[in-house]
C-alpha cells in the first residue's frame, strides 16, 4: 500500500500559558489519501483549527507542536525550516480560513491580494501574466466578472464574495491539499450552500484532497466521505460519515448528533410518531435538553391557552437610508418595505432571512436604536413613533436586547456583576445592596456560578459570555426581550444550552421574544411563529410548523433546503 | 476628495483666528506690557506711558475687546500683526525666524516619525525580547526627561567627542557659524550646527511614536489576514511589511499631526538651549516682556503649523487608507 497524502502520527501541541503550558491537541492520529475530503468535527477548543494550522506551522501565539509527526507526500513538515514551509504554504497546501470578514487586508485592493498570491507561489511571472492569472483564480472561484472588480477594496464586498477570494486565494496554485477551516461559518445558508458546492466542484476537478474543519456535524456529513471527531484534543471517534451520525459511539458524538438542532429539526417533521416516546425520556431524568421534546411541549401549552394580547405590533412600516455615493450624492435604500407583523404576549416570532433582508433593522428600530421613516411599531400598545428620549428610555425598561457576538458585547474592562447590575444602575433601581443581590441571582438564573461576580469576560468561554448577555438583558425585568443572531456564534451543544434556557426563562418569567436568525433550524426549537423577508419585504409569515411543513414560497423552501445534513437520515 | 479639502480649509481657518483671539484676550488679561516704562530713571508719569503703549495699540485703558478688533483690522486689511512693544514689525520679526524654526521642526519631525516608527515596528516583532524591553525603558527614560536636560547632557556628550575627535564639527550655538558663507563649506557649517538640536527632538519625538506605534503593530501582528498571507506562501518578512506596517502606520498619520504640538513646545526649549534665533524663543522671550501682540502673533504663527500639518495628515490618512477614500 503507498503512503497515503498526508499522516498525523501522535500529533501533540501545547500552548505556553501564564499558568503553565496547556496540552490543546494530545495523539492526533490521521490519514488522508489523494484526492479525499475528511472532516474534523468538534467544539470550540476541541483542538480542531490547532491540528490543522499545525500543518502549515501557522499555530497562533504561543503553540508549537511538543511531539509526533506530520508527513505530507513523503516529506517530514515538523523539522522544516522556514524558508522550506513557505515554499510548502501556497504552493502544496492551500488554506481557506473561516472569517472573511477579518482574513482580507483592508488596505489592499482584490486585485493585489490575489496577485500577490499568484507571484509568491511563482504560478505566473510578470505583470500581465500574473494579472491574467489572478483573474482567471477569482472566474473559477465563482467571481464571474473578476476583471471589473480588481481594483475593489475588501470593504466593497459582501462576505459570500470575500470568501470567494479566499476559497480562489487558497487554490490558486492547485495545491495537493486544501485545509478549510469553517470556511462558511461566517455565512448565511443559501449562500453557504452556494460556495461549499462551488469548492466540492473545484476540489474534486482539480483532484484536491480537502480537510474540512466545521463545528457542524450535518454539514460535516454532507461534505465529507470520513468524519473525525475530537473533543478535547483528542479523537475520539473515527470512521465513515454516515456510519457515525447513525450509529455515534463515543457519549460526546451521541451529544453532538442529539444536540444538533439542523438535524433534530428535521427529525420532527419525519417522524411525528415518536414525539410522545421522546417526551417521557426527557421526564425519566435524562440530563441533556431535548429541543424537540420542548418545542412540542410548548405547543401544546400554547394550543391550550388561546389567544394572548399582542406585546408588539408592526403596522405598514419602512425604513429608508440615505446612502451616500462616492460623488456626495445620496440616494434613498429602502431596507425595510412596508412591514406588518404582531408578537403574541409570551411567545417567540421569528423573523428569518439572509443577511441584508432587512431583518436587523426591524429589530433596531424597534429597540428604539433605528427611527422610523414610516408607520408606527407599537409595544403594548405604545406607540413608538412619538416617542422622545425620556420615552425611550422608560421603554427600555420594558424591552431589552440581547445581541450575537458575546465577544463584542461585553465591555472587557467590566467585571461580570458590573455588567449584569449596569442596567440598574442605569435606571436607579435600588441601592446598591439590593443590586448585588438581584446581580446574584440572576447570575443564578442564567445558571452561573456566583464566583462569577469579580470575574471578566475574557476569562469566560462564548456560551458563558452569551448567558452573561442573557442576564443582563433580564435584569430590569423586561417584558419583551429581543435576539438578534443570539446563538448563531455559538456551537451546536452551548447553543443548545442556550437555548434551552431561553426556553426555560420564557416559561418561568413569561416573556416575549422576537427572535432574529438567518438559522432556520434554531427557530424550529424555539419560535412559535415565524416571518420570512426577502429583500426588506415580509414574503411569509406563519406558525413554525406550517413554514416547515408547508411552506408558500419558493424562497422559503430554498432557505429550508439549504440546512446542512437537511437530506440525511438520522439514526439514534 | 476637494469638497472636503475646502471644508476642512473653512474649519482651520475658523480655528486659527479662535486660537490667536483666545491668545490676545488671555495675555492682556494677565499681562502687564507697561512694566518696563515704570522701571525707567528718571520715571515717565502714567499718561506717558498709556501714550507709548497706545502707539503700539495696547493702550489699557481702552478695553480689551476693542483693542483686539484694531489688532486683528490690522491683520486683514494691512497683512500686518502690530508692533512690538520695542516698535520693532512683528510680522517680520516672526518671518524672518520662521525658516530657521521650520527648518528644525520639519527635519526632526519627520526624522522622528521614522525612527519612531521603526523602533516601533521592530520593538512589536520582538515582542518581549530583551531589544525590545530596553528600547521600551529607554523610550520611557527620554519621555520623563525635560527637555532641556536632554539638550544639555547631548551638550556635554557633544564636547566630549568633539575633543576627542580634534574637530569642531558638532556645533552648539546658534543656527549657523562662521566656517562657512558659500557652497559645500555653508551646507556643512548649517549641518553641523543642525545635528544637536534636531537629535534632541528626534529623541523626544520618537520615545513616544515609538510607543504607540508598537501597540499599533502589535494589533495587527495578531490580525487574521496576516496569517492569511502567509498561508498564501508569503515570507515572513514580506508579510509583516506588506500586510503589517503598511496597515500600522494609519493610525499614526493622525497620531503625527496632533503631537506636533509637543514637538514645537519641545523646540522653544530646544532654541532657547542652542540659542537658535527662531520663533518659539522669540515667543517665549516675549512672555517675558509682557509683548502682548508678539505673543498673539506667535501663537498664530504655531496654529497655522499646526493645523496645516493636521491638513496633510488628514490628506495622508485617506490616501493611506481606502475605507475613508469613498466616504468623505
Amino acid at each position: 500500500m503507498t503512503e497515503p497524502l498526508l499522516q498525523i502520527r501522535d500529533l501533540e501541541i501545547a500552548f505556553k500559558t501564564q499558568n503553565g503550558i496547556v496540552q490543546a491537541v494530545r495523539g492526533v492520529n490521521l490519514d488522508l489519501g489523494a484526492g479525499e475530503t475528511l472532516a474534523i468535527v468538534g467544539e470550540s477548543g476541541s483542538g480542531k483549527s490547532t491540528t490543522a494550522t499545525s500543518i502549515i506551522n501557522l499555530l497562533p501565539g504561543t503553540g508549537h507542536i511538543t511531539g509526533g509527526s506530520i508527513r505530507f507526500d513523503g516529506r517530514e513538515l515538523t523539522s522544516l525550516s522556514r524558508k522550506e514551509m513557505e515554499n510548502i504554504r501556497g504552493r502544496e497546501i492551500g488554506f481557506v480560513p473561516q472569517d472573511p470578514m477579518s482574513n482580507l487586508n483592508p488596505v489592499w485592493s482584490i486585485g493585489f491580494q490575489v496577485e500577490e498570491a499568484v507571484r509568491a507561489n511563482g504560478i505566473a511571472t510578470g505583470r500581465k501574466e500574473v494579472k491574467k492569472r489572478a483573474i482567471e483564480v477569482l472566474k473559477e472561484a465563482g467571481l464571474a466578472d473578476a476583471d471589473r472588480r480588481m481594483k475593489q477594496y475588501p470593504h466593497q464586498f459582501s462576505g459570500g464574495m470575500r470568501q470567494r477570494v479566499l476559497i480562489g486565494m487558497g487554490l490558486a496554485a492547485n495545491p495537493k491539499l486544501l485545509i478549510a477551516d469553517e470556511p462558511t461559518s461566517a455565512l448565511d445558508v443559501t449562500v453557504q450552500r452556494v460556495i461549499l458546492d462551488h469548492l466540492e466542484s473545484l476540489t474534486q476537478e482539480l483532484g484536491t484532497a480537502v480537510i474540512f474543519i466545521t463545528h457542524d456535524l450535518g454539514l460535516a456529513a454532507e461534505r465529507a466521505k470520513h468524519l473525525v471527531v475530537m473533543y478535547k484534543g483528542r479523537i475520539v471517534e473515527a470512521g465513515p460519515s454516515v456510519e457515525i451520525l447513525q450509529n455515534p459511539q463515543h457519549p460526546y458524538t451521541k451529544r453532538l448528533v442529539a444536540a444538533a438542532p439542523s438535524l433534530a429539526s428535521r427529525r420532527i417533521q419525519s417522524a411525528d410518531a415518536q414525539l410522545a416516546e421522546l417526551e417521557v425520556s426527557t421526564q425519566t431524568g435524562t440530563v441533556d435538553f431535548d429541543l424537540v421534546a420542548a418545542a412540542a411541549g410548548r405547543a401544546e401549552l400554547k394550543a391550550k391557552q388561546g389567544p394572548r394580547p399582542n406585546a408588539i405590533e408592526v403596522d405598514d412600516v419602512t425604513k429608508v437610508f440615505k446612502i451616500r455615493q462616492g460623488s456626495g450624492r445620496a440616494v434613498d435604500f429602502t431596507a425595510v418595505d412596508k412591514m406588518s407583523f404582531a408578537v403574541e404576549k409570551g411567545t417567540t416570532t421569528a423573523i428569518v432571512g439572509e443577511s441584508g433582508s432587512g431583518k436587523s433593522t426591524i429589530a433596531r428600530m424597534l429597540l428604539g436604536l433605528e427611527t422610523i421613516t414610516s408607520g408606527d411599531i407599537r409595544v403594548d400598545g405604545e406607540s413608538l413613533a412619538g416617542l422622545d428620549n425620556k420615552g425611550l428610555f422608560k421603554l427600555r425598561r420594558k424591552m431589552q436586547p440581547v445581541f450575537q457576538d458575546p465577544y463584542g458585547s461585553l465591555n472587557p474592562l467590566q467585571s461580570i456583576g458590573n455588567i449584569i447590575g449596569e442596567p440598574l444602575d442605569v435606571h436607579k433601581v435600588g441601592d446598591s445592596k439590593s443590586r448585588r443581590n438581584r446581580v446574584n441571582e440572576l447570575l443564578d438564573q442564567v445558571s452561573l456560578p456566583k464566583a462569577m461576580f469579580g470575574r471578566y469576560p475574557n476569562e469566560l468561554s462564548g456560551g458563558q459570555r452569551q448567558r452573561v448577555a442573557i442576564a443582563r438583558a433580564l435584569a430590569l425585568k423586561p417584558e419583551i426581550i429581543v435576539l438578534d443572531e443570539a446563538v448563531s456564534a455559538l456551537d451546536v451543544l452551548v447553543q443548545a444550552q442556550v437555548l434551552q434556557l431561553l426556553a426555560e426563562l420564557q416559561e418561568e418569567l413569561e416573556l416575549t421574544y422576537l427572535f432574529i436568525t438567518h438559522d432556520l433550524a434554531v427557530v424550529r426549537v424555539i419560535a412559535d411563529n415565524v416571518c420570512v423577508m426577502e429583500q426588506g419585504k415580509l414574503v411569509e409569515a406563519a406558525t413554525t410548523d406550517e413554514v416547515f411543513g408547508n411552506p408558500k414560497m419558493e424562497y422559503t423552501q430554498r432557505l429550508l433546503d439549504a440546512i446542512p445534513g437537511s437530506g440525511i437520515k438520522m439514526g439514534l | 476628495m476637494l469638497g472636503f479639502l475646502a471644508r476642512r480649509l473653512g474649519i482651520n481657518a475658523l480655528l486659527v483666528v479662535l486660537a490667536t483671539s483666545l491668545a490676545y484676550v488671555v495675555a492682556s488679561g494677565v499681562m502687564d506690557p507697561g512694566a518696563r516704562y515704570r522701571l525707567l530713571s528718571p520715571p515717565l508719569s502714567p499718561a506717558a506711558i498709556a501714550g507709548k503703549l497706545a502707539e503700539i495699540g495696547a493702550d489699557p485703558r481702552e478695553p480689551v475687546l476693542s483693542r483686539l478688533v484694531v489688532w486683528a483690522r490690522g491683520i486683514i486689511f494691512e497683512g500686518n500683526l502690530g508692533r512690538g512693544l520695542t516698535g520693532q514689525n512683528i510680522t517680520q520679526e516672526i518671518f524672518g525666524r520662521a525658516g530657521t524654526s521650520l527648518r528644525l521642526l520639519v527635519i526632526g519631525s519627520l526624522l522622528a516619525a521614522i525612527v519612531g516608527i521603526g523602533l516601533g515596528v521592530w520593538g512589536a516583532v520582538r515582542q518581549y525580547r530583551l531589544s525590545d524591553q530596553v528600547v521600551g525603558v529607554l523610550s520611557f527614560v527620554v519621555f520623563a526627561t525635560p527637555t532641556f536636560v536632554i539638550a544639555i547632557l547631548l551638550m556635554i556628550a557633544a564636547t566630549a567627542l568633539n575633543s576627542v575627535l580634534g574637530s569642531q564639527f558638532l556645533e552648539f550655538t546658534g543656527e549657523g557659524g562662521e566656517a562657512g558663507q558659500t557652497g559645500l563649506a555653508l551646507v556643512g557649517d548649517r549641518i553641523g550646527h543642525l545635528v544637536l538640536p534636531t537629535l534632541v527632538l528626534v529623541l523626544i519625538g520618537a520615545a513616544s511614536y515609538s510607543r504607540v506605534q508598537r501597540s499599533a503593530m502589535l494589533d495587527v501582528l495578531s490580525a487574521e489576514y496576516i496569517r492569511t498571507a502567509r498561508a498564501k506562501g508569503l515570507r515572513r518578512g514580506q508579510a509583516i511589511w506588506r500586510h503589517g506596517v503598511r496597515v500600522a502606520i494609519i493610525p499614526m498619520s493622525t497620531f503625527l499631526a496632533y503631537s506636533l504640538g509637543t514637538l514645537i513646545a519641545g523646540s522653544a526649549a530646544i532654541e532657547i538651549v542652542f540659542s537658535w534665533n527662531g520663533v518659539g524663543r522669540y515667543l517665549v522671550s516675549s512672555i517675558g516682556q509682557g509683548d502682548i501682540n508678539a505673543i498673539a502673533g506667535g501663537t498664530a504663527f504655531i496654529s497655522v503649523v499646526l493645523l496645516v500639518a493636521a491638513s496633510l495628515s488628514d490628506v495622508l490618512f485617506g490616501l493611506l487608507d481606502p475605507r475613508v477614500r469613498g466616504t468623505r
